[in-house]
C-alpha cells in the first residue's frame, strides 16, 4: 500500500501537525511517500524512515494559494497511493476540498484515527461535536486530515531517505484569489500557552454579568482566563482569550473549564493539558470524555460556594 | 448581482445523542431543529450586502422536507426566495456526493457570491461551499471574519488563519465564502418579515426527479460513542457538597491551594 502524506510549512518551519501526521502514516504498514513544496523541509524530513521525499518546486509556491497548491498535487498525484494525508490545518480545509472535486474521492477531514485492517483503510471520524465516532471505508483512493493531537511526534520511526526534485508547471492559473501579507490583530496579546491554571469559561456561564465570578476565581488560583468560541462572538471577551482550532493551543497544569461543553474545535486547543477539571450541567457534554474531574452542576451555585470556600 | 446562501437543518447542540440499533445511523426523533449556527452568520452577511447592492437572496438546502422551516426562518429575515432539494430517499450521502447535487441544482442560477457557514453542527465536513466554487469554476476563501465591497466585480475578506493570524484576500467575482461564526449580529425576524415571508417562493426539488451523477465510494463501517481514554472521577451532589469536594481536590490532590 502506497500513502501520500503532504507536508505543511508554516515561516519556514515544518507544521508540527504534519508531523503527526506522517507518525501516523508510518504506523499503517505502507510505504510513504512525503511531499512539501519547501527545499529545508525536504532536506528536514530526510532523517524519517520513508519511502521517498518529493520536493516540488516552483516559486508559485512559496506562499500559499489554493489554486496553485490544488494544481501542483493534481500533477504529483499518479493516482498509485490508496491515501493522500493532511494535517487537519486551516490552510488544508481551505485548498483539499478542492483536490476531491478534481480526483472525484472523498475528503474525510478531521480523523482521529487511520487503521490497516487487510490491506484495506479504516478511518475513524466524529459526528455530533465528537459525541459520535465514525468508521468509514473505501474503495477509491481517499483524502484525509488527521486532527491535532491524535498521533504522537515521538513515534516517527527515523531513516535516511532521498529527495527527488520534481519542476511544477503552474502556467495559466487565473489570478482570481489575491493575498496580502498575513497580520496579527493584537500586540501584545495575552499569552495563554504560558500559563499553569487556566479557567475557562464557555456558553453555561449565560450572562456577560457573570463573568467577574470567573475572574474572581481566577484570581484566587492565581490562573488566567480563558474561554470557547461563542464567549469571544458575543463579544464578552476578546479574541486572545479564545483556546481553541480557532485560538491559542493550551497544556497547563490544571484547565478549570466552566461552563464549556467541549466542541472538538475547543478540546483541539487543550487536551494536551496535564489535569482538566469541567463543570457542566450536561452529563453528557462532550468536555466529560477528556475530563479527570468531572463535576456535573450549576456553575453559576457551585462557583460562588468554591469561592467562599477558598476566601475561608 | 445574485447572492446564495446555503444553510442546514441541524440538530440543537444540546440535544442528546443515541444511535439506532443498525449502528450505522443517528435517531433523529427527538431532535430539536434549528438552522446551523454558523449558517445564520452567512444569512446575515448576505442581507448586509444585499442592502448596499439591492442584491437577490435566495437560501438553498438540502435536506428532509423539514428544512423548509429554515428556509422560511431566513425568508423571514429578508432574503427573496428558497430552494429546497428534498432528499426523498433513505440515503445519507457523502458531503462530496451533496456536492454534486448542488452543482446540478444551482448550476443554472449563475450566482455572483455564494454564502455558507464554516462547517455544520452536527456532520461537521465544513466543505461544500469550497466543494461547490470548484464545480462551479469560482474563486472562494473559507473562515471569513469580514467583508468589503465597493463594486460588483470583486469582494475583499479578511480571512481568519491559526494562532491568531488574519489575512486580507481580494476576490474576483464568481466567489464562493465560508462564513466565520461572529463576524456579524444576526437579526431576528420582525412581525412584519415574517408576514412577507409566507408570499415569498420557495421552490421543492425532489432528489429522486434529479440526475446528480452521485458515486457510492464511501462505506460507512460502524458508528458507536467514542470509548473514553481517560480515568474520570465524577464529581456529584449537593451544590454545597460538590464544592466541598472541587476544594478539596484542587487544595490536597493537585495542591494549587
Amino acid at each position: 500500500m502506497k500513502i501520500l502524506v503532504f507536508i505543511q510549512v508554516d515561516d519556514n518551519k515544518i507544521n508540527r501537525m504534519s508531523l503527526e501526521t506522517l507518525a501516523c502514516a508510518q504506523s499503517l504498514n505502507a510505504n510513504v511517500t512525503a511531499i512539501t513544496f519547501n527545499e529545508d523541509a525536504a532536506n528536514e524530513l530526510k532523517k524519517y524512515q520513508l519511502d521517498k521525499i518529493i520536493l516540488a518546486k516552483n516559486e508559485k509556491l512559496n506562499s500559499y494559494n489554493p489554486l496553485n497548491y490544488a494544481k501542483s498535487l493534481e500533477q504529483l498525484n499518479d493516482g498509485s497511493y490508496k491515501a493522500i494525508l493532511f494535517a487537519h490545518t486551516y490552510e488544508t480545509r481551505d485548498w483539499v476540498p478542492r483536490l476531491s472535486v478534481r480526483f472525484n474521492c472523498a475528503f474525510i477531514s478531521d480523523c482521529t484515527e487511520i487503521k490497516n485492517e487487510n490491506n484495506s483503510l479504516v478511518i475513524t471520524r466524529q459526528t455530533y461535536q465528537g459525541k459520535i465516532n465514525n468508521d468509514l471505508e473505501s474503495n477509491s483512493q481517499l483524502l484525509c486530515s488527521i486532527q491535532s493531537a491524535c498521533y504522537k511526534t515521538d513515534n516517527l520511526v527515523n531513516g535516511n531517505t532521498q529527495v527527488d526534485t520534481i519542476e511544477i508547471n503552474l502556467d495559466g492559473i487565473p489570478s482570481i484569489i489575491r493575498s496580502e501579507e498575513k497580520f496579527k490583530e493584537q500586540k501584545g496579546g495575552v499569552d495563554l500557552t504560558a500559563a499553569d491554571i487556566i479557567v475557562s469559561i464557555g456558553r453555561g456561564i449565560s450572562k456577560e454579568e457573570n463573568i467577574p465570578m470567573a475572574e474572581e476565581l481566577k484570581d484566587l488560583l492565581n490562573a488566567e482566563l480563558g474561554s470557547s468560541r461563542p464567549i469571544v462572538d458575543y463579544g464578552w471577551l476578546p479574541h486572545d482569550r479564545q483556546i481553541g482550532s480557532s485560538g491559542q493551543v493550551v497544556n497547563p497544569k490544571l484547565y478549570f473549564s466552566l461552563g464549556v461543553s467541549g466542541a472538538i474545535q475547543h478540546q483541539v486547543g487543550m487536551k494536551g493539558s496535564d489535569k482538566i477539571m469541567a463543570i457542566n450541567k450536561d452529563s453528557n457534554a462532550p468536555i466529560f470524555e477528556i475530563a479527570d474531574y468531572a463535576v456535573i452542576g450549576d456553575l453559576l451555585e457551585i462557583v460562588p460556594k468554591l469561592i467562599n470556600k477558598i476566601k475561608e | 448581482m445574485k447572492i446564495c446562501v446555503l444553510v442546514k437543518q441541524v440538530s440543537d447542540k444540546n440535544d442528546e445523542i443515541k444511535l439506532n440499533q443498525d449502528q450505522l445511523s443517528v435517531n433523529m426523533e427527538n431532535f430539536n431543529l434549528v438552522t446551523n449556527e454558523s449558517d445564520n452568520y452567512a444569512i446575515e452577511e448576505a442581507l448586509l450586502i444585499k442592502e448596499k447592492f439591492n442584491a437577490e437572496v435566495v437560501i438553498c438546502s438540502f435536506g428532509k422536507e423539514t428544512s423548509v422551516q429554515v428556509i422560511k426562518d431566513a425568508l423571514s429575515k429578508g432574503a427573496d426566495r428558497g430552494i429546497l432539494i428534498e432528499n426523498d430517499s433513505d440515503n445519507e450521502y457523502d458531503i462530496l456526493n451533496i456536492s454534486k447535487i448542488f452543482k446540478k441544482t444551482l448550476s443554472d442560477e449563475n450566482f455572483d457570491l455564494i454564502l455558507s457557514g464554516l462547517q455544520s453542527d452536527d456532520i461537521g465536513n465544513g466543505q461544500l461551499g469550497i466543494l461547490l466554487s470548484e464545480h462551479l469554476n469560482m474563486s472562494h476563501a473559507s473562515l471569513v471574519m469580514e467583508t468589503n465591497m465597493n463594486d460588483t466585480n470583486l469582494i475583499k475578506v479578511k480571512r481568519e488563519l491559526e494562532n491568531g493570524w488574519f489575512q486580507w484576500s481580494e476576490l474576483d467575482l464568481p466567489s464562493s465564502l465560508t462564513i466565520q461564526s461572529g463576524i456579524n449580529k444576526p437579526r431576528y425576524a420582525s412581525l412584519r418579515g415574517i408576514m412577507m415571508m409566507k408570499k415569498k417562493p420557495i421552490k421543492i426539488i425532489k432528489l429522486s426527479e434529479i440526475d446528480a451523477n452521485t458515486e457510492d465510494k464511501m462505506n460507512l463501517k460502524s458508528m458507536y460513542i467514542p470509548q473514553k481514554t481517560k480515568e474520570t472521577q465524577k464529581i456529584e451532589g449537593t451544590d454545597d457538597e460538590i464544592a466541598e469536594k472541587v476544594y478539596d481536590v484542587l487544595k490536597n490532590e493537585l495542591g494549587l491551594l
